[in-house]
Parts: structure tokens; sequence; C-alpha cells
């Protein structure tokens, strides 16, 4: 066992490092908003790189980018979901556990279930966002002039994806509220999650909302009720800012 | 037939979680040759739960990466007895363990021992309510087994998971601040509480100004630094956040691994086998005793496995279903109310209420433990006149604050946006001021609430799935109406900026796609009569003696608390039987 306390006691000394340096840089509790409102001049290391999606294909890849753009879009308040890079995030997913449903029990017979019983669908999630993005352009293309979900106007957009949302949008290949639900689901999983699975990139999202991430040694916090903690986010794979 | 056959042992244990290491270690101390067999990996601290990985709530507390995966074995689930069961296909509602440690390793480490009125909730409801008052179809039953009987097992357990809380009953004399509603104990917890966070401190004092009788929640995350009896070494817990659905790092939450396997892994008399999934268990010619048991290895090979006592320790449904899979006992038929094995299947039924406060109360959700907060048991059990309200059971009501993980832990006021800058708004404005009061919720034992084989799904081997029929009664959707009136009342009284209650209604059913517990409970029940019970009240199966049954599995109903107390308490109770008598004349029934 004293091996395994002197790995504790080293622990507790390197994370508590982190934070020592990451208020020597200056970093605030909450982040001025103005510097996410504009991601170029956030500048430096939160500027989305160039990212090549492994699982869609162009088309497919603008309708990801378009709808991650309105589900969490840029403005004054913090990070967009593209700024976090969600859309690289939700690519990554599909050659994931989530996206074969590696985990999920997918044996047939498949049934129509109340909502109650959870996804009882055939399709893994990758089939199930290939299905839905081909009908949803397919239905904005009848419905708007022949143009695609990405080329639609942020107004339109939103009007496509509440209904989704409620279903009031079906499509026959697909069920429109499953796709939608999964969608959503993974957008928000990517602004949240750890950087590592590449979405919330910097820790921006939780910058934003004041999660100070993993760094997962409150000891000292307990005893301090009222008072806001101070301390920026770090990732799984160190300080960000 | 299986290709390969294993020299015997003494005693085979079937999966290796909390209940699992209990009987390793009290079996190897009585002398016995003991094997383990788990279907799932070897895990231990470092690696599995070594920091900073394990803080990745997509991987672990999202994608489940510790539990149970269902695309191998999963149950079937139908409300009602004329419905077709479908597969419970994610997990969502409640989250089975596997790999070495079980859902131990994944635990938040709530721990509660029952209230004496609990084990014998039948004759304790006659004897205040009359007969009359439990209604037709609700098959309430006593354990069998007293609160005095389970005493020193329950005490035992808390030195070897050293519990840190406060007593609310030392021998009869009631201790303040402590749960007075509690059976008397023979010794004070192990460890003083955990710290209070600023939402327990606000729920202390709102409980207490409404006459309530707020107490810490005893937790198994270590308050200080503790030795317990096996030598094992916990370090204080650092309210990381990462409790439940995770390993802990820091060797403060009490685990298998920390706690027992230390001592256990390294003994001549005791060998796990990992990634072995047992099939059955096998019988005699006569179907009188077992002989071991069948497994599928790490290569996909079939072994028999003989072993002259057999346990199992493979959690609540997984016991049910080696039962009903090998013969053992009688399946329980919900038409003629025949038959033992599957009967009285329960969950629990929780409310809450999400509190969101104004800026200059700032909540720092983050700093948790998987067990920190204060807890009420005004509302629990028989802890209150049920007379008027005219429901049998409560629940445990509490402010326990487990971490703020972004993804799943965020609560947002009612109307707020699910998308779009108003989202991104709302989850800015509130993560950091949220707070909840929560309520877990017993559920009764009824006639139609029950678990057989499915008859249409099988799992990876071929064989087939536990099939659950399973809905909410009247009588827990009174319950648990009456309960989140009270969690409000509380709430209200912290003075949010505003709230949000969330509890079932009538009408409402099982849903399985949202997290509620994974205390399952039943299906092979305990007690002092084989035609309603499957296990006697030292958990050995009524039909086959040389069977062992540990876990939840063996209540007759669920109460307000979470089960691990009562399952390890169960585990030192049967084993000491197990070693005191059954040894000396193996084969022979104890009860
Ligand atoms: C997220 C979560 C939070 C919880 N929080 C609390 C809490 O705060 N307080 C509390 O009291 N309880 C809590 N629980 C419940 C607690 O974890 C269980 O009560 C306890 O672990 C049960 O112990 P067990 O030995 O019966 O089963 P487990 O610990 O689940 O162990 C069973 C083992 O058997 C193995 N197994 C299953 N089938 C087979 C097979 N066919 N062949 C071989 N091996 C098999 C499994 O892989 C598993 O490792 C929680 C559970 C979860 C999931």
């Amino acid at each position: 066992m004293s091996h395994d306390s002197a790995r504790r006691g080293f622990l507790r000394r390197s994370i508590a490092i982190v934070p020592a340096t990451a208020v020597a840089a200056g970093c605030s509790p909450t982040p001025p908003p103005a510097a996410s409102a504009q991601p170029t001049a956030s500048a430096g290391n939160a500027t989305p790189a160039a990212y090549t999606p492994r699982y869609f294909h162009p088309p497919e890849w603008a309708f990801v980018q378009a709808a991650v753009a309105r589900l969490i879009p840029a403005d004054a308040e913090g990070p967009s979901g593209i700024e976090a890079g969600v859309h690289e995030f939700i690519d990554r997913q599909m050659d994931e556990v989530f996206g074969h449903a590696a985990i999920w029990y997918t044996q047939g017979p498949f049934a129509d279930a109340p909502p109650e019983f959870g996804y009882q669908g055939r399709l893994p999630p990758r089939d199930v966002y290939r299905a839905g993005i081909a009908a949803c352009d397919a239905h904005c293309r009848q419905a708007f002039d022949g143009k695609t979900f990405a080329q639609l106007e942020p107004a339109r957009q939103d009007e496509v994806l509440a209904g989704m949302e409620t279903g009031a949008i079906v499509f026959t290949d697909v069920d429109s509220k499953t796709f939608f639900g999964f969608l959503l689901q993974n957008t928000k999983e990517g602004y949240l999650a750890d950087p590592i699975h590449g979405g919330n990139r910097n820790g921006v999202a939780w910058q934003m909302i004041g999660f100070p991430g993993a760094r997962a040694d409150f000891a000292d916090w307990v005893g301090r009720p009222g008072v806001q903690y101070p301390l920026p986010p770090v990732t799984i794979a160190g300080p960000q800012a | 037939m299986a290709s390969i056959k294993k020299p015997s042992v003494d005693a085979v244990l079937v999966g290796f979680g909390w209940t699992g290491a209990i009987m390793g270690m009290e079996l190897t101390d009585a002398g016995l040759h003991v094997l383990a067999l788990e279907r799932g990996e070897m895990r231990d601290t470092v690696p599995d739960f070594a920091y900073p990985r394990i803080t990745d709530e997509l991987s672990y507390g999202i994608r489940g990466k510790l539990f149970q995966n269902l695309a191998r074995e999963t149950v079937t689930v139908r409300h009602n007895l004329g419905d077709t069961a479908l597969p419970y296909r994610q997990l969502g509602s409640f989250l089975p363990g596997d790999g070495v440690g079980g859902a131990g390793v994944h635990w938040n480490g709530h721990h509660w021992r029952p209230l004496p009125d609990d084990l014998r909730l039948r004759s304790k409801y006659e004897e205040r309510y009359g007969k009359k008052f439990i209604p037709a179809g609700m098959q309430l039953q006593d354990f069998g087994v007293t609160y005095e009987e389970m005493e020193p097992h329950f005490d035992r357990f808390e030195k070897i998971a050293g519990i840190s809380g406060r007593a609310g009953n030392i021998r009869g004399q009631i201790q303040p601040g402590g749960n007075p509603f509690e059976g008397a104990r023979s010794n004070d917890f192990p460890l003083p509480p955990l710290a209070s966070i600023n939402s327990a401190l606000l729920f202390e004092k709102a409980a207490r100004e409404l006459g309530y009788h707020p107490f810490p929640q005893a937790a198994a995350n270590a308050s200080k630094a503790y030795t317990n009896p096996h030598g094992a070494q916990l370090g204080p817990c650092n309210f990381c956040g990462f409790c439940e659905r995770y390993g802990c790092y820091n060797y403060a939450k009490a685990s298998p691994q920390t706690t027992l396997l230390p001592t256990l892994l390294h003994r001549d008399n005791f060998e796990l086998r990992t990634r072995s999934h047992v099939t059955r268990v096998n019988m005699s010619a006569d179907g009188k005793h077992a002989t071991g048991v069948t497994y599928i290895d790490a290569q996909g090979r079939e072994v028999e496995q003989p072993a002259d006592l057999v346990i199992l320790c493979a959690y609540q449904f997984h016991n049910v279903r080696l039962m009903l899979l090998s013969g053992i006992g009688k399946p329980y038929d919900p038409a003629t109310g025949q038959g033992v094995v599957g009967r009285n299947y329960a969950y629990q039924l929780n409310s809450g209420v999400s509190l969101f406060f104004d800026k200059d109360q700032p909540m720092n959700p983050f700093v948790g433990a998987g067990a920190s907060g204060s807890v009420i048991d005004d509302f629990d059990g028989d802890n209150f006149d049920h007379g008027p309200l005219g429901f049998v059971g409560g629940a445990s009501i509490n402010c326990i604050t487990t971490g703020g993980r972004p993804i799943q832990q965020m609560a947002l006021p009612e109307g707020a946006p699910a998308w779009g800058g108003g989202w991104k708004k709302a989850i800015k404005d509130n993560y950091r001021y949220t707070a909840s009061v929560g309520s877990q919720g017993s559920v009764m034992s009824y006639r139609e609430n029950y678990l057989d084989l499915d008859p249409t799904y099988k799992d990876a081997y071929g064989q087939p799935l536990l099939r659950m029929t399973f809905d909410w009664r009247a009588n827990d959707i009174a319950m648990t109406q009456f309960i989140s009136s009270r969690c409000e009342q509380i709430a209200k009284a912290m003075a949010p900026k505003s709230y949000r209650v969330n509890a079932r209604k009538p009408g409402d059913h099982y849903d399985l796609r949202v997290y509620q517990s994974t205390h399952n409970t039943g299906g092979a029940v305990m007690g002092t009569d084989p035609s309603t019970s499957a296990i006697n009240r030292y958990l050995q199966a009524w039909d086959v003696p040389n069977v062992f049954v540990m876990g939840a599995s063996a209540f007759p109903q669920n109460f307000g608390y979470n089960p691990t107390g009562m399952v390890t308490g169960l585990a030192y109770w049967s084993a000491k039987a197990i070693r005191e008598r059954y040894l000396k004349s193996p084969g022979g029934a104890l009860a």
C-alpha cells in the first residue's frame, strides 16, 4: 500500500500545480462573453482546425455543419457549436461505440413501441444519420426550390429542425423525430464533453458555464458555501488556456 | 456437452461484485477452496480508474464503459400480462455492473440499513392498520430475518467499507443530529460524516425549520484516511464529482477493489477466472442438488466446472435468470399465484425538485461526492401515519450533490428551450446555481409484477432472455405524489429563485429511457414459507440445498433506501450460517 499512497501524494501535488499556473495566466472566473462572440478574435488555438470527416460524405457534412450551427448558434453569450468543434465530435462518434450501437441489443424481431421503451429501430445511429440527412435534404429540395438544408436561410433551417423535433415533418425511410433526437443529443454531448472526443475545443463551453472539467479535486471547496469557484477548466489533456 | 472439464472446487461463486467478494473472503477464511467466475474483465484502481482518464463523462457516464454490455445479454420488458415484451436495448432505467467488482465499482456509496419495520412489513402493517389496509394483489411479505439478527452483520460491513456517518441510535440511545428513526446500532460509524456542501446546508436548515429531522447521508466515501479490519486502506474523499458511474481514482470509495481484493486475491485457496460467463447451474439427475456450473470461457469454449457448493452472486436479474435456466425452484405463474422463482419483482419510484438560485448563491455543483448530502427519513417506511393517506410505503428525501457533470447533470428551469441560443443562455445562467431535492421511494410487490423467461428473444449464447412484467400501480403513484409534495415544501423553504417538480402521475407508465436506480429487487425472495419464497432465511435454495443466492433478488419488496447495506449484511449473515452450520453437514437444509 505504501506505493499507492506515494502515488496519491504525487497526484494531489500534480493536480494542485495546474490551477496555480492557470491563475498566473490571468484567467478570470467568468470569461468575457465578447471573446466568444467573434471566433476569430478569440484567436490562436480556439480557431477550428481543418478537419476531414471520416464518416460523412461532403453533402452530409454540409448538413451536419449547418445543423450544429443552428442548434448552438454563434452569439454574444458564448461559443457556438461550430467554434467548439461539435461537428467534428459527431463525425467521430459515428465510428465509435455509439455510431455502431456496439453495446446495444440489436437482435430482432423489431416492433413499433410506445416511447417509454426507448429506441427500438433496426438501424444503428450512423445509418439513422445517413438516412435522416438524405430525407431532410430531399424534403428541403422539394419544399424550398431545390435548396438543401445547408443552403437555406437560418430562420428556415430552424423551422425544419423544429418540424423534425415534433415529428411534423414526416420522412418515409426513417423517423424524423428519432433522427433529430440523436442529432440534438450528440450536439449537446459534443459541446459539453471533454475535448479528447473532438468537441468542446479547448474547453470553451466549460469556460462559459463555469465547469472546472477534469480538475476533480475540490476538497478545499466543500467548506466555502456561497463562494464562487474561481479557477478555469482543465481537460484530460491538461490546461488549455 | 462441455468440451472441457475442470477439477472440482469446494465452492464456486458466480459473479464477482460486492457479494462475490464478501463470500470469497468468508469462505476462504473457513478453509474452503473457492473459485470465482466473472463474466467481465479484470479491473483495478490502477490502471482502470486512474486519473485523469476516469474523469471522462462521455465514456463512463454517458456511454457506460463500466456497465453491462447489452449486446450480449439484456432483459425484455412489458407493462402488463397481455403485452408483448420488448428488449431493453440501450441502457437507461438501470445500469447492471460487469467485470471484477461488479456494480460495486460504479455505485455512489449511499449506505443504509433497513428500518426494523422494513424487515417485517406485512406483520407491521397488519398490526397497525389492519389486514384490510393492504390492497388486493399486493404481495407484502416479511423477510424472515429480524433487524436484531442482522445488526452484527450491518456493523461488520460498515467497518469493512469504512462508512462515514452520524449515528442516530446507539444501543437505544437517540443521538443528536443522527437519524432518530433508525434501528439500534451496536456501534457508531467508523468515520465521521462527510463535510456538508452548500445545498445540503440549505436543505438541512429548511427541513429542521419545518420540524423534520435532517442528518448527514451515511457514505461509503471515506471522510478520512481509514484502514479496515482486513488491512486495506482508503484515502479521504476529495469531492471530485466523478463517483456514481465511475471507478474511484482516489481510493476513497468503498468497492471490492479498495476493501477486500487486496487480501483476497493473494490467498492460495482462492482463484478468480475472468471472462467466464456462467450459462447454467448443473444439476444431479434427480434435480435435488447442484453438481457445479457450466460457463463460456474467454475463447468461447464451453467449460464444465464441478463444485460442492454453488453460490449465485450475479446480481438480482442474473441470479433469477440462472435459477430459471437451470430448473432450480418452481417458476412463478401469475395466473395461479403458484411457484416462487420470478415472484415479487419490485423496483423504486423516485421524484424530485430542481432548484434554481440567484447569482449571489453559487452552488458549485461540481463539488460533489457519490453520497454527500443531507437526508430526512420522516416520510419513509412506517415512520409516519399511513392511516389517513391510504397507501403503503414511503421514501427517504435527500439533498445530495454527486457532481455537476454537464452533459447529464444539467437541470434547466421550466420553459427553457431545448436548443438554440435560448438553450445556450439557459445553461450559462443556471449551471452554477442549481441544486436538487430528491426522493427514493419504496415499491411494493404485486401479483402481476414478476420475472420469467422470454419466449422470443435470446442472448449471445442462444439462451432465452429474462422477461420483466412491470408497471407502476396505484399505490406507488399515490406514494410518490404525497412524497413529491413534501419535497416541494422543503424546496420552497430553501428559497430558490424558481423550482421545477418532477413526479409520476396517475396513468404514467414505467419508462425505460430515464435512469431511475439500479435497485432492482425480488424474483428469488427469501422467507420462512417455501410456498411464497425461493430461498430460506439463510439465502439457501429451498429445493437445492447446496445452492445459495445472494443479492437484492432476496428482497420480498423494495424499501425507500439504497439496497447494498442489506445486500452485504445478508451475505455476511448467510456466510456465517454456511461456515458454522452448513459445513458441518454439507448438503443439509438450514431451515
Ligand atoms: C450507478 C449505480 C449507483 C448505485 N448506487 C448505490 C448506492 O449509492 N448505494 C447502494 O446501496 N447501492 C447502490 N447501487 C447498487 C449496488 O451497486 C448493488 O446493490 C450492488 O453492487 C449489488 O451487489 P451484487 O454482488 O449483488 O452484484 P454486482 O456488484 O452487480 O456484481 C455482480 C457480478 O456478477 C457478474 N455476472 C453476472 N452474470 C454473470 C454470469 N452469468 N456469469 C459470470 N458472472 C456474472 C457481473 O458481471 C457482476 O460483476 C448502485 C448501482 C449503480 C449501477
